[in-house]
């Protein structure tokens, strides 16, 4: 358990994105997140800071494990949760988002965590809800408490985020990990590198800070930390492509292609993973060199951070 | 002159004039191979001494040029092997004085898989005696609908990307593909015919082609897909080349391009160099090409391209067709004709006539397309493979369709006087072909 800080650590009483935040705002969310580690490992996972609080999850795409780390963050720290999703949902039968989001508010929840597959659906919600809202990722553009997982995964690990060389592989066109990561990363002093095909990444992607390579081998040369993202395989016959076996052959994380990178560099990825596509077994396997399931545990931990920091703001 | 059997592993030819585009000479001299490459080359090799070689090849002053590359060869195998096996196709490419055909994947199946370009190189070592480089297929199926593993592809030792004379209709998808081929440095070469726009059609809206009263489309259709590829370009950064143009509209527009400094070339075949529509005449089916011939100031505009040298290289587009497919009336009958025998003729005629330089014609046949696809011919250099046309540039002949080494006869240029030919061909040293008994 922490004790509440003097100052709050969020300026603001939603979290939408990395975009605008700032670095100590982050270091804030950081710190507490560790202390949750603790918590969230001892035999009495519970504590009663969001006692009486409502939180809900609203999600509009299909999510197992975001869904389920917030709402085990929510129930740890006493809060109610409920979970909505699309299909029970009224949108499915033509409501729009913001007959949706009065409907919410007639609720008096105090936190709405919400996912949905357009971008800005986040920050419409935010606008028109009293409540506190957190963006569990929305579209293309941001999903902020992965960013935040990642970077407290990595600072555990390392002791350090600044100077650290990243590597983001994959399909960063339609990644919102990506679009967060690299503005988080970016932020507290991170080196970051993409690398894709070019039909997986974004117009003007360099107008971000980064360097870009195609070739995955020298986009791997001498960096500590490679980040895998998902191929949308739903995506596939979108033609950005050709197939799953040629991707994998050059973009596939795989023994040979991670022996370029610094030695005793670590693997990522937010999950779910394709074996075989974008990673080979052996390597998201691999306890020394996969972050993966350190990854899941920090982003309750996490999580449990945002939800505090929030509920400090909270009348 | 005698037939050389090419076994000794050397070989020298003596009072050559040697034309090497590559580096612009047009020398007199020798030039020495050893063990199928290129060991020495000059004026005054052999001047002081006697080659002692079991081989020597008195050229008596004939031109020795790299052996041509075609880069763009449709053949029957696999699939229609009754029209045109790789095997034939190479016969006729060496009397041709051809040294590389550069084949498209339209066959039967289309060449969209990394097994199947596996498959025509070994079938082309078994059975062809010039150099197959084989174009794989940009779409799969050559559907226009997804793009294929250029990666893999590329890999399996596809040259470039394309779907032959089909063109992909769709701008999305297309600009996938260029982006995706932009990330393995693959050259695209695409085919300019707006397909909706030609459908059907067999000749170019003209005058001539009203009262033959066939079915036609507008010659803008090869610019409209040009300019929309330029762009497409321009977005993706992707390596383009436009298979061959035969319009003015498209060649100012790829001048255009190459001005602005955009990774564009193209190629025009042999029949648009030559021939005009008025050449169809009374519903000449061998003369059906794709795209159809055009009108006299877009031949002419072809001629100069060549001359200065907008357009990069000359192509036969030997397309083989068979009594089923040409014995038809004007509409039906399949689009296409050999012309791997005739290419070298044909690019002479511009010689012959004043139209562009020796120099620039054999260039786009040689040093042009090796630079286009990364291949190790078409120079005359020390190392460079010896892939060699002895050629009489101004032998004339008659074109004789039962004088091809093609499995198909369907030549557009029956019964054409021509001047300068291949009188031997050399694949890597060897003789493939020679005219001399």
């Amino acid at each position: 358990m922490t004790s509440p800080s003097p100052s709050p650590i969020l300026k603001t009483s939603h979290l939408l994105g990395i975009e605008g935040l700032s670095a100590p705002e982050v270091t804030g969310l950081l710190d507490l997140g560790e202390s949750y580690v603790a918590q969230s490992r001892a035999a009495n996972k519970k504590a009663a800071l969001l006692k009486g609080r409502t939180l809900i999850n609203l999600f509009f795409e299909a999510s197992t494990r975001t869904q389920s780390s917030f709402e085990l963050a929510g129930k740890r720290l006493g809060a109610d949760v409920l979970n909505m999703s699309v299909k029970t949902s009224s949108v499915s039968k033509g409501e729009t988002l913001i007959d949706t989001a009065s409907t919410l508010n007639a609720m008096r929840p105090d936190i709405l965590v919400v996912r949905h597959q357009d971008s800005g659906a986040a920050e419409l919600l935010s606008r028109k809800l009293d409540c506190s809202v957190i963006n569990a990722g929305d579209g293309a553009h941001e999903h902020p408490t992965q960013a935040l997982l990642d970077a407290l995964t990595i600072r555990r690990r390392t002791g350090r985020i600044e100077g650290l060389t990243v590597a983001i592989c994959g399909d960063i066109l339609h990644s919102r990990v990506a679009r967060s990561n690299i503005r988080l990363l970016a932020m507290l002093g991170a080196r970051v590198r993409l690398i894709a095909p070019r039909t997986l990444l974004p117009c003007e992607a360099e107008r971000f800070g980064v360097d870009i390579f195609t070739d995955m081998k020298q986009g791997l040369a001498g960096v500590d930390i490679v980040m895998m993202l998902r191929l949308q395989l739903e995506r596939m016959s979108g033609a950005f492509v050709p197939s799953t076996r040629e991707y994998f052959r050059f973009y596939g994380l795989d023994r040979e292609k991670l022996s370029c990178a610094k030695s005793g560099a670590l693997v990522m990825h937010p999950g779910p993973m394709n074996r075989g596509v974008e990673i080979a077994s052996d390597i998201a396997d691999d306890l020394d060199v996969s972050l993966i399931s350190e990854q899941v545990e920090m982003g309750v931990a996490i999580r449990m951070a945002v939800l505090d920091a929030l509920a400090r703001g909270l009348s | 002159m005698t037939v050389p059997n090419g076994k000794s592993g050397r070989l020298a030819f003596r009072n050559a004039r040697l034309i090497d585009p590559a580096s612009g000479f047009d020398i007199k001299g020798g030039l020495l191979v050893e063990n199928g490459r290129i060991a020495d080359i000059g004026p005054r090799l052999f001047n002081d001494a006697e080659p002692r070689d079991p081989e020597i090849i008195d050229c008596r002053g004939l031109v020795l040029a790299p052996g041509l590359i075609d880069c763009r060869v449709f053949t029957g195998e696999p699939g229609s092997e009754h029209r045109e096996t790789l095997a034939s196709a190479s016969d006729a490419a060496a009397a041709g004085g051809v040294t590389t055909i550069v084949t498209m994947p339209n066959t039967n199946p289309v060449i969209d898989e990394p097994s199947l370009v596996d498959f025509i190189r070994r079938r082309a070592q078994a059975t062809a005696k010039v150099n197959v480089a084989p174009m794989a297929a940009l779409t799969q199926r050559l559907a226009g609908e997804t793009m294929t593993e250029i990666g893999l592809l590329q890999e399996a030792g596809a040259v470039a990307f394309t779907d032959g004379d089909r063109t992909v209709a769709n701008a999305r998808v297309m600009r996938r593909a260029l982006s995706y081929a932009a990330t393995f440095d693959a050259l695209v070469a695409g085919h300019a015919e707006d397909p909706e726009l030609v459908q059907g059609a067999a000749s170019t809206e003209s005058e001539f082609a009203t009262r033959l009263g066939l079915p036609a489309a507008p010659a803008l259709a090869e610019a409209i897909i040009v300019e929309r590829d330029i762009r497409l370009v321009e977005l993706t950064g992707a390596r383009y080349h436009f298979g061959q143009i035969s319009t003015r509209a498209a060649l100012d527009a790829i001048a255009a391009a190459k001005a602005k400094g955009l990774p564009i070339t193209c190629g025009v075949s042999a029949h648009h160099l030559l021939l005009n529509e008025l050449d169809v005449g009374a519903y000449y089916t061998f003369r059906k090409v794709k795209p159809p011939l055009r009108a006299e100031t877009d031949r002419a505009a072809m001629v100069e391209g060549v001359a200065n040298g907008t357009i990069d290289v000359i192509v036969s587009s030997h397309e083989p067709q068979g009594a089923d497919t040409k014995r038809q009336t004007f509409a039906s009958a399949a689009f296409g004709a050999v012309g791997l025998e005739t290419l070298l003729p044909a690019a002479l005629n511009l010689h012959h006539n004043g139209d562009a330089d020796l120099m620039r014609i054999l260039a786009s046949l040689t040093i042009a397309p090796a630079k286009l696809l990364g291949l190790p011919g078409g120079r005359l250099a020390k190392g460079a493979p010896a892939d060699l046309a002895l050629i009489d540039i101004d032998e004339p002949f008659v074109v004789d369709e039962r004088a091809l080494h093609s499995r198909a006869r369907n030549t557009a240029f029956e019964g054409r006087k021509f001047q300068g030919r291949a009188q031997m061909t050399f694949v890597g040293g060897e003789c493939v072909f020679s005219r001399v008994d």
